[in-house]
């Protein structure tokens, strides 16, 4: 084999090589400059789904015509802002989130003032997300008031389990 | 399980919330995997033509087995662990196939093929590969929940401690050179056990961490700025503490010993979020490597080695025994390698001798991919890491974060030393390189290790995890604003 070849396959293999590691970094970029992921499909349609995202409907009533009040305001995930899971955040798209000790938890608390199925937050028809205590021992408190009735949470309003507080944000 | 599916074609749902949501990505998956295939079979093409002057025969069976491991195992994440991390697979792919193709390069060596020792270890590798991409597929296919993990805490201890003390046990343990690490069973030829130790360790640390690292952070003085722990809190680093100083001394195995008390350290900082346990670690390891080294004499060789590599070549031509040329050789095939390397198949790293395609593999890669290609190979274990740590971010249990934190911690540790100890940082340990170096052990447990952090990014980054089953969800009666 002629020196010429031998020379261009080397430095061609480590210019392959090289490729692959900047492909994967590129994969992982949106994780290292903390952006927004960016969403699939074809591209007529990234506007619409953007919409619908904003609206934040849940599944059971994804007929809902555009234009709600919230329609801007609507919070987009749940951060963990305080306890050993700070910076945690959930995508919220009209599941139920739960939260507790339990291991089947959304979210698992790992706190001794927690119950194992302390409360759980869902969104109701309209899309507001509601805040409900699961009888816990001692209590979810919503901007320092305990919780007694599920209640509709308010963008950024602390709502602390233990030592554990979680805000929806947009 | 609609959503799986939406988020690939999303064309006609673009009413549906399903369709919106963290992509699973596994197309990414799947063409980065077409890539980690095609690099190998470039290099294994090259070498062949270095060394042969022709294309290698096996060049498309070996470039179909390794394109049918990488579609098993993407195929199986992609049906039950739809969003797991898209780069894993394809990095210890890629890895696992150059570790092939340098392997087969050493064995066309005619200096190795005139040892004694000598047997084809790339149809081997090839085999623990499958093994290995087997381990995955098994582990992704019935861990479900990696939180079930948890309830195995204790027994998880037990298992680890039984591995790493079979080696020690006469008749089943084998000492190979100066290193009681394999155990030997009949038929099935040497393990490693260490190896999976390693990944049953995490599993304890991470369930034990969890539930006493409140005690561990909170109960504490503050002095000079460091947090000191009561000293009954001190206990269990203690403990561990002095098992791999028992390792250190029975196994006479720096990195086994090292790799446990290591990883234990990161998760004890992790999960206390103190810094004040990596000073205890570093003061503790140090402590203990420095005392051992003072009186077991296989240690203060290699210690002896690592300071004046020369001497130690020089020594081994002369004829003197229990000295190894190999350090000093590994050196030079780094030097010799430059910015840009030999080419593959073209440098002298056979003259290593023994061991050239497992502790010493990235020699090898130094002379002939020259210092570009050992950059881009540590870059690629740097990524492993790094979705590692990013899966342990996005994990909402603590007991998952602190277990994709253990196993990513342990999984860098481990290249750090046997890295290290090539290239002469720290003294040289007998441990492989993870998915490149020959021994099957090791290809084996990381695949799976690989497997359960799959498993755990895949419940992290699931966009809609399935809701507890609540039985008075029906009941519930809701205030509504009106």
């Amino acid at each position: 084999m002629s020196e010429l070849t031998l020379t261009v396959m080397r430095l061609g293999f480590l210019a392959v090589l090289w490729l692959f590691v900047i492909v994967a970094v590129q994969v992982i970029r949106s994780d290292l400059f903390g952006t927004r992921v960016t969403q699939r499909g074809s591209r007529r349609e990234a506007g619409r789904q953007q919409q619908a995202a904003a609206r934040q409907a849940p599944p059971q009533q994804r007929q809902q015509p555009a234009g709600g009040r919230r329609g801007r305001n609507a919070p987009t995930k749940l951060v963990v802002t305080e306890g050993t899971l700070t910076g945690t955040t959930v995508a919220l798209q009209g599941q139920t989130i739960t939260l507790g000790r339990a291991h089947d938890s959304t979210i698992v608390l790992d706190d001794d003032y927690a119950s194992s199925r302390h409360a759980r937050i869902y969104p109701d028809r309209d899309g507001q997300w509601i805040v409900e205590d699961l009888g816990s021992t001692n209590g979810t408190y919503l901007d320092r008031n305990r919780l007694t009735t599920p209640t509709p949470i308010a963008l950024g309003a602390p709502i602390r389990i233990g030592k554990t507080v979680i805000e929806l944000r947009k | 399980m609609s959503s799986t599916n939406t988020s690939h074609s999303a064309t006609h749902h673009t009413s549906t919330i399903g369709a919106i949501g963290a992509p699973s990505r596994r197309n990414t998956e799947l063409a980065l995997l077409a890539f980690a295939v095609v690099i190998p079979v470039f290099a294994y093409a090259n070498v062949g033509l270095a060394i042969n002057d022709s294309v290698p025969p096996g060049l498309l069976s070996y470039g179909l087995g390794l394109g049918l491991l990488a579609g098993v195992g993407h195929l199986v994440v992609r049906k039950f662990a739809p969003y797991a991390d898209p780069l894993m697979l394809p990095l210890a792919t890629l890895l696992n196939g150059l570790g092939l193709v340098v392997i087969w390069r050493l064995d066309q060596s005619e200096k190795l093929q005139a040892s004694r020792t000598f047997v084809e270890a790339a149809p081997r590798q090839l085999m623990y590969s499958a093994l290995g991409v087997a381990f995955f597929v098994a582990v992704i296919i019935f861990l479900k929940d990696h939180r079930v993990l948890q309830r195995y805490t204790y027994i998880s201890m037990a298992g680890a401690l039984l591995l790493l003390v079979l080696p020690l046990v006469p008749g089943l343990g084998k000492n190979v050179f100066g290193a009681r690490i394999w155990i030997q069973i009949p038929g099935l030829g040497t393990i490693q056990p260490g190896e999976f130790a390693k990944i049953v360790l995490a599993v304890f640390f991470a369930g034990y961490l969890m539930v006493k690292r409140d005690a561990l952070a909170l109960a504490s003085r503050r002095f000079m700025g460091l947090y000191l722990p009561r000293g009954r809190d001190l206990g269990p680093i203690i403990v561990v503490w002095a098992i791999s100083i028992l390792i250190l001394v029975f196994e006479t195995d720096l990195g086994t010993s090292l790799l446990f008390f290591g990883m234990f350290v990161i998760m004890l900082y992790v999960a206390t979020e103190r810094t004040s346990w990596i000073v205890f670690g570093l003061l503790m390891s140090a402590a203990g490597a420095v005392g051992v080294a003072s009186f077991e004499t296989h240690v203060q060789q290699r210690v002896q080695a690592w300071l004046d590599p020369m001497n130690e070549f020089k020594l081994s031509r002369q004829g003197v025994l229990g000295h190894t040329e190999q350090s000093m050789q590994a050196l030079w095939a780094f030097g010799s390698g430059g910015t840009l390397g030999t080419g593959l198949g073209q440098g002298n790293s056979d003259l290593i001798g023994f061991a050239a395609n497992s502790d010493f593999i990235l020699a090898t890669f130094g002379e002939e991919l020259g210092l570009a290609g050992v950059m881009a190979i540590l870059l690629l274990y740097g990524l492993i890491i790094e979705r590692g740590v990013r899966t342990a971010l996005a994990a909402r249990d603590p007991f998952g974060k602190l277990l994709a934190i253990g196993l990513s911690g342990a999984f860098g540790l481990q290249v750090f030393v046997v890295a290290g100890g090539v290239m002469g940082l720290i003294p040289l340990t007998g441990m492989t390189l993870p998915f490149v170096a020959y021994g099957g052990s090791s290809v084996i447990a990381n695949w799976a290790l690989i497997g359960i952090l799959l498993r755990i990014s895949d419940t992290a980054r699931r966009p809609a995890p399935a809701p507890a089953a609540n039985p008075d969800a029906e009941m519930t009666q809701v205030v509504r604003p009106s």
